[in-house]
């Protein structure tokens, strides 16, 4: 064995290093390799990772003050905010020169809209200076400032020049403040005012929540993937087929199902006032909260915890749990001590699907969450759809993935991410 | 293509997969629009005799409510599939507002009236953005039930917030917007300074103090559908929801349900045309808009449904409903009878206020 070493490298029959022609037979093997999956890679790549980065990038990007106003921009960046006095002629000129330019391109309105979201009021001065400034020439027209704030008298207000210098970074946090229940003022960072805070709570209950039905489905799938895996094959299949039949259903007939069985004048209630074990003036709310959430999302997301549930518990030998109760142990010692520990693998890999799932959730609680139970998924949903602030949006977007990757970091140090199994 | 376009035209590809092919194909028109009742009224009212005039095979889109959104993205990614698309004066204007609309010359693209009228005065004030052509008034409005309200049925708005007279859950659309001009009504604001108290931080809070006052007892709604099913199913006895909605129940399905227009908030629903078509889909756009906005077309969509139509000329055609046979202009939010009280959507306000008031409310709501 020593002398191989000391008399120089291992040749080849054709002579080359062994090392080198190994190294080129396993490129060329992993070249195949990456053919092959090419086409799911580059779909992935361009369907998916890219628009999703796109999308995480918009968090912080704000391009659009000083790609409107670049002159304005320029000229504020020496005004002192906190002087108390207004700006000086130049900006004002440099304003009515990036306007008008901005006003023929059609761009004033959407800048408007997305300084509005930082104080009310500026999309309609914005639109309403439009249609005057249209018809101003830079030259001719010049002074502005007493112009403009004779065609609104927004221009006068100090706060309007404070709000476009402080957002006039080209890359700006003020969205991930905003996520956070914060803003982003010409004065610094600052708390929201008491009555605007949501996002903390949302995501708070948007986690909490998210664990509650995991629990929840961690104990109604256990049993269920118990008995399939300890049936004989042809009672399983068809049990099997019970608990896919969900999965062929649309998700809103399953969640308008759940209204139709849960609400005041719903089936449930309708039983047990005629059961008489709950008083017709007094039927239980059940719906539009978070029971009504948790009742049906934990309905939805069973399917996903006991597939894998089942799939690891059908590798489990039985004869190790006879074998245990032979040596003299109780069936619960059983149990827990040989059966559980083996079944760990698959109640994580649910664990992970469900939280994951429910943690993006949004049609099932804009449904039946009412006030209480929705998540902080149809705030985005709102953001993205009505409000139009996708960069708010996609900065709570952001924080829900940083968060599930966190978790999900937690999970691998605490259970091992090597002891989840599919099957 | 670079990168940007590249990677918006996936995410265009993800939010509108089942219209990208119909993009570009002679003689055709992808007409976007709210689905259901409405999206058929359209049908028999326009498209039909459309096809039929023009041999232009109609794809319908029911993408409306998500109408603003896709319309930003697919102009990002620079490939718009769509042709005409229907939305609310609201969004109508943001559109604008953004330049993904294209503008509207009332005199030179939409037809006059039969009378000379021309277009822009048959419209008139209903005209609030520039690129938009409005089709519909409808308004948002009560319904109570008949058999759950007690003897004294109601005929004020102020019965929402009566929990003493109607005992009983109600039905709130899960949105600032006429929930607070509503409950500033009934605190004892004057009609005309409704939105100058609602502009002020104090008037906001006194609106959702007097929501508060009825908090417990509210269902809140996010889709047009839930309330008829809430009044159906007896879950409330009374909830805002669009006056057509309202109809169907009434007529259609029979239920035991009326009308309360007191307050009712007047609101427009019409066409817009995406900025930036080829020169082709724009012309085939506009020849559908010039057909399907006339003043016969107008009228006649209100044989299917019962929404009031935008032009002051159609309003006298309007006859029966197509299969009920039964009179349409009664049932339309503009007859004198029901428009005795009556808002409308104040666009501007809530173009300014919106995103202050709704972190508001729903930070109230989540309390």
């Amino acid at each position: 064995m020593t002398d191989t070493t000391d008399t120089g490298p291992v040749l080849a029959a054709d002579g080359t290093p062994l090392k080198r022609s190994l190294a080129r037979a396993l490129r060329m093997q992993k070249m195949r390799a990456l053919a092959l999956i090419a086409p799911l890679l580059l779909f992935v790549l361009i369907t998916f990772v890219v628009p999703i980065g796109q999308m995480l990038w918009r968090s912080v990007e704000n391009d659009i003050v000083a790609d409107t106003l670049p002159l304005t921009v320029v000229a504020l960046a020496s005004w002192d905010g906190n002087s108390g006095e207004l700006p000086s002629e130049e900006v004002y000129d440099a304003f009515a020169r990036d306007m008008i330019v901005a006003v023929n391109a059609k761009q004033h309105t959407r800048l408007g809209t997305r300084l509005n979201y930082e104080k009310t009021g500026i999309s309609s001065l914005f639109r309403k200076s439009g249609r005057k400034i249209k018809k101003w020439d830079p030259v001719e027209d010049a002074p502005f400032k007493e112009k403009l704030i004779e065609v609104h008298d927004g221009w006068g207000d100090i706060e309007t020049w404070r709000t476009i210098q402080a957002h006039s970074s080209r890359v700006t946090g003020g969205y991930f403040l905003n996520a956070i229940d914060m803003q982003k003022t010409p004065d610094g960072p600052a708390a929201q005012p008491e009555d605007k805070r949501i996002l903390i709570k949302l995501f708070t209950r948007t986690l909490i929540m998210s664990m509650i039905i995991t629990c929840s489905c961690i104990v109604l799938g256990y049993p269920v993937a118990w008995i399939l895996a300890n049936l004989p094959m042809r009672s399983a299949n068809m049990l099997m087929i019970l608990v896919l039949l969900p999965f062929w259903t649309s998700l809103l007939v399953r969640t308008s199902a759940w209204k139709v069985m849960l609400q005041q004048q719903g089936v449930i209630n309708d039983v047990l006032v005629w059961l008489g074990l709950v008083s017709d003036s007094a039927r239980l709310i059940m719906i539009n909260n978070q029971f009504g959430t948790i009742v049906a999302m934990t309905h939805i997301l069973l399917p996903f915890m006991i597939l894998p549930m089942y799939s690891v518990m059908q590798t489990i030998p039985p004869t190790y749990l006879r074998a245990a109760k032979s040596l003299g142990a109780t069936n619960w010692t059983a149990f827990w001590r040989v059966y559980f520990p083996q079944s760990v693998p698959g109640i994580g890999a649910g664990s992970i699907l469900v939280f994951i799932l429910s943690i993006g959730y949004y049609i099932t609680p804009e449904i039946v969450g009412g006030t209480k139970g929705v998540f902080i998924s149809n705030r985005i949903a709102y953001h993205i759809s009505s409000s139009l602030n996708w960069g708010l949006a996609a900065a709570l977007g952001t924080i829900l993935l940083a968060v599930v990757l966190l978790l999900y970091w937690c999970y691998d140090r605490i259970v091992g991410i090597d002891n989840v199994k599919l099957g | 293509m670079n990168f940007k376009s590249l990677s918006a035209l996936a995410v265009t590809t993800a939010l509108c997969a089942p219209s990208v092919f119909a993009a570009d194909m002679a003689d055709e028109l992808t007409i976007v629009s709210w689905g259901g009742a409405y999206s058929k009224s359209q049908l028999r009212a326009y498209h039909e005799p459309y096809s039929e005039k023009t041999g232009t095979n109609i794809i319908n889109d029911d993408s409306s409510a998500e109408a603003v959104a896709k319309l930003r993205a697919m102009n990002e990614a620079g490939n718009i599939t769509w042709d005409v698309v229907d939305v609310v004066a609201a969004d109508a204007i943001r559109l604008c507002d953004e330049g993904l609309a294209m503008e509207i010359d009332p005199a030179t693209m939409l037809a006059a009236a039969p009378d000379g009228t021309s277009a822009a005065d048959d419209f008139g004030d209903l005209l609030v953005s520039e690129c938009f052509i409005p089709q519909i008034v409808y308004s948002t409005t009560f319904g109570y039930r008949t058999d759950l309200v007690g003897d004294t049925a109601p005929t004020d708005i102020c019965a929402v917030f009566d929990l003493e007279a109607y005992p009983g859950k109600r039905a709130l659309e899960k949105r600032p917007i006429n929930n607070m001009e509503w409950a500033l009504l009934c605190d004892g604001v004057a009609k005309a300074d409704v939105y100058d108290v609602l502009a002020t931080p104090e008037g906001q809070d006194k609106a959702l103090a007097k929501l508060d006052t009825i908090k417990d007892s509210v269902v809140w709604w996010s889709a047009g559908a839930d309330t008829p099913q809430l009044l159906a199913d007896g879950e409330v006895i009374m909830g805002s929801t669009y006056n057509g909605r309202l109809f169907s129940v009434i007529e259609e399905q029979k239920q035991p349900v009326a009308m309360l227009w007191d307050a009712q908030v007047f609101d427009l629903d019409g066409w817009i045309i995406p900025a930036g078509l080829s020169p082709e889909r724009q012309a085939r756009a506009l020849d559908y808009i010039m057909f399907a906005t006339d003043t016969q077309r107008l009228a006649d969509q209100a044989k299917y449904i019962s929404y009031g139509p935008a032009r002051a000329s159609s309003a006298p055609l309007v006859g029966k409903h197509a299969d009920m046979g039964i009179e349409m202009a009664p049932h339309m939010p503009t007859d004198p009878e029901n428009a005795k009280n009556t808002f409308l959507y104040n666009y501007e306000f809530w173009a300014d206020y919106r995103d202050d008031i709704d972190a508001k409310f729903q930070a109230w709501l989540a309390k």
